[in-house]
């Protein structure tokens, strides 16, 4: 194994600094107790038990969860509709264009996604607000949706659909009983990437977004438009820290399963 | 003896279970299945056999309803069976891969089909419970499919495939997975369950010793065509064809050309050899071309010439393969062909008689060789 040298430590130092500095003084800041941003006057949580006072953020956050959460779940069932199509289908015409119109969104710009929408809303007369947004994100988290699980559907054992379908079921109940029983992993964490996608858009939900229906990113986006206040700061800390316990667990979680299955089937060849 | 023997293919009266009636199956342009009529009875063991390709795959998945004929019928019981789907079928199909699910149990692996019957819970948990014991995996029914072996996972795979009491049950290479020791006892146990179930099993396989070894006919197939279906027995002594000759067991195929005498025919393989003499049934012209196929075991090996024999060839040993019981030799006659012959090594490696480049005689009777027509 390589020493870790002075060329090493350095570059890993650089690395890490480049990464996270700001999110380290952004965190600190939250503890500042002075108005003032960039004036360091002392330890204080002050600016945490503000932010529960605060009714505007608060809505926000609601609102932003709820899209989240309906959007996230729209997107999964239309993705995983669409890989389902794409991976079993096999050949039929229009496939390479479908496939292809399926991944654009994840190239394409997000202001032309948001305006596009836009457009489409106010020609078919739709009133803007929550219901756009939710619609907006589960557009484009689809495409996201659809690649984590046709990438887990083309590795799929096909004969664990045909011994279903030959110990009774119906198609409908073979995917239900087999099928997604087994890719579950991937659709969840489908979800999971279409659900965090929903949370930190700013520029889509802009476009899409109505009276009434101001997301948390916008609401952030809009006051920091007036100043940074520490209540900002306290409000991105509460949120690192979230995102930050939640990859963790996940990948603590995964580790132990991995660990418990290889022990598992070590012990299945010695018995 | 008052047994029966079983060969209901032998008697007129004898209904078939599976009809296959001019069954032809493409692909685009690739015929899989051509125009192939034949029947398969009920409590036999059928053994599909073939290289990779030549349709027996296809044969057992149109059998299970995952490929329709193109063109002809398959019948089950008389039923036509093309429109009914695969999970209307009193058919059960245990695959390649065995597609245990995953995040079943052992136990609820067996119960899916017949949860999916509607049986009542007490009947399915009984049904479980013999199936486990036949399998002998009563204690591993509460482990998942990963936490058990591979044996353990092929007989799950059987259990739940005769769990709902097929009138026929497939077997795709069920033994491919396993290794060697453990797949000839596995040979033995099918065999056993299936005389105990008295269910009907449909065989696939590329290992000619295990379709031999389990089954009660064996079809051996070739480029979407049965090319002989027959007892084990029959197949080996009685191939029809170079084909089936060949592909069972190890043989030693001369070509030449036949003249009637005796009841039988001399068949002139080589310039400067003498004739062989071969007795057979086959209606052959003088002059035609055909084949004499022998297997290893049926000549004998001796260093000087024997007397009073039909067939006496000389040759020079090219190979010796010792395999422990048996030693395969080699033999090239001076006109360049090679036969092989094979002796069971009774004495210790030591006393052996013969070495490379020996000087021998092989011989063997007018009956021992199988005459098919070029």
């Amino acid at each position: 194994m390589r020493r870790l040298t002075w060329f090493n430590t350095t570059a890993l130092t650089f690395g890490f600094a480049f990464l996270y500095l700001p999110m380290v003084l952004l965190i600190a800041y939250s503890f500042n107790s002075s108005k003032l941003v960039t004036v360091w006057a002392g330890f204080s949580t002050k600016w945490y038990g503000e932010l529960l006072h605060n009714v505007a953020f608060l809505d926000a956050a609601w609102v932003t969860l709820r899209v989240a959460v309906v959007s996230s779940t729209i997107a999964t069932i239309l993705g995983t509709m669409a890989a389902l199509v794409l991976v079993r289908a096999g050949r039929f015409i229009g496939r390479t264009v479908f496939s292809g119109m399926i991944y654009a969104p994840l190239v394409m710009p997000e202001v032309i996604t948001g305006l596009s929408l836009l457009l489409l809303f106010i020609g078919i007369g739709l009133d803007r607000g929550i219901f756009t947004v939710v619609l907006a994100h589960a557009t484009f988290s689809m495409c996201y949706v659809s690649v984590v699980v046709s990438s887990r559907l083309a590795t799929f054992d096909r004969s664990l659909e045909e011994a279903a379908l030959d110990l009774g079921c119906s198609q409908i109940s073979a995917f239900r009983l087999v099928t997604l029983p087994i890719i579950a992993p991937a659709v969840i964490s489908g979800w999971l990437l279409a659900f965090t996608l929903s949370l930190d858009d700013l520029v889509i939900a802009s476009f899409t977004t109505g009276p009434g229906a101001t997301t948390l990113p916008i609401k952030i986006w809009s006051a920091v438009r007036l100043g940074v206040s520490p209540e900002i700061n306290a409000l991105s800390t509460l949120m690192i820290s979230i995102v930050a316990i939640g990859v963790i667990t996940a990948s603590l979680v995964t580790k132990r399963n991995s660990l418990r299955r290889q022990a598992e089937e070590r012990a299945a060849i010695q018995t | 003896m008052s047994e029966k023997i079983f060969e209901p293919w032998n008697d007129p009266n004898e209904k078939p279970l599976i009809q296959f009636q001019n069954v032809t199956k493409r692909f685009g342009d690739f015929v899989a299945i051509d125009n192939q009529s034949f029947d398969i009875y009920a409590q036999e063991f059928f053994a599909l056999l073939g290289p990779s390709g030549c349709g027996k795959t296809t044969l057992m998945r149109m059998l299970a309803g995952f490929e329709a004929p193109t063109t002809g019928e398959i019948l089950l019981a008389g039923q036509n069976m093309a429109p009914i789907p695969p999970n209307k079928r009193a058919v059960n199909m245990m695959f390649q891969s065995y597609a245990l699910f995953p995040h079943l149990s052992v136990w609820e692996n067996i119960a899916f089909g017949l949860k999916r019957d509607k049986m009542p819970k007490p009947e399915i948990e009984a049904r479980v419970d013999e199936m486990l014991k036949l399998t002998r995996l009563e204690q591993f029914a509460k482990r998942k499919p990963h936490q058990i072996s591979g044996g353990q996972r092929q007989r799950v795979a059987l259990a739940r495939s005769l769990a709902k009491a097929p009138k026929l049950l497939l077997l795709d290479e069920p033994l491919g997975a396993l290794d060697a020791k453990l797949r000839q006892d596995t040979q033995f146990e099918l065999m056993d369950i299936q005389e105990k179930t008295g269910t009907t099993f449909v065989i696939v396989t590329h290992d000619q010793e295990e379709a031999m070894t389990v089954a009660s006919r064996v079809a051996v197939m070739d480029h979407g065509h049965i090319v002989q279906a027959d007892t084990p027995a029959r197949i080996y002594e009685m191939p029809n064809s170079v084909y089936v000759a060949d592909f069972i067991g190890d043989v030693t195929i001369l070509k030449g050309t036949a003249s009637p005498r005796d009841g039988g025919y001399d068949i002139h393989f080589a310039e400067g050899q003498p004739a062989l003499h071969a007795k057979s049934d086959i209606e052959l012209s003088k002059g035609a071309a055909c084949y004499l196929a022998i297997r290893p075991e049926k000549i004998a090996i001796s260093a000087d010439k024997p007397e009073g024999v039909a067939n006496a060839v000389q040759g020079k040993i090219l190979d010796i393969a010792y395999l422990g019981n048996i030693s395969t030799y080699h033999v090239e006659l001076p006109t360049g062909q090679v036969i092989k012959t094979q002796t069971a090594n009774t004495r210790r490696l030591s006393r052996r008689s013969f070495t490379w480049e020996d000087q021998v005689w092989l011989s063997w009777t007018d009956t021992a060789g199988v005459l098919l027509a070029g």
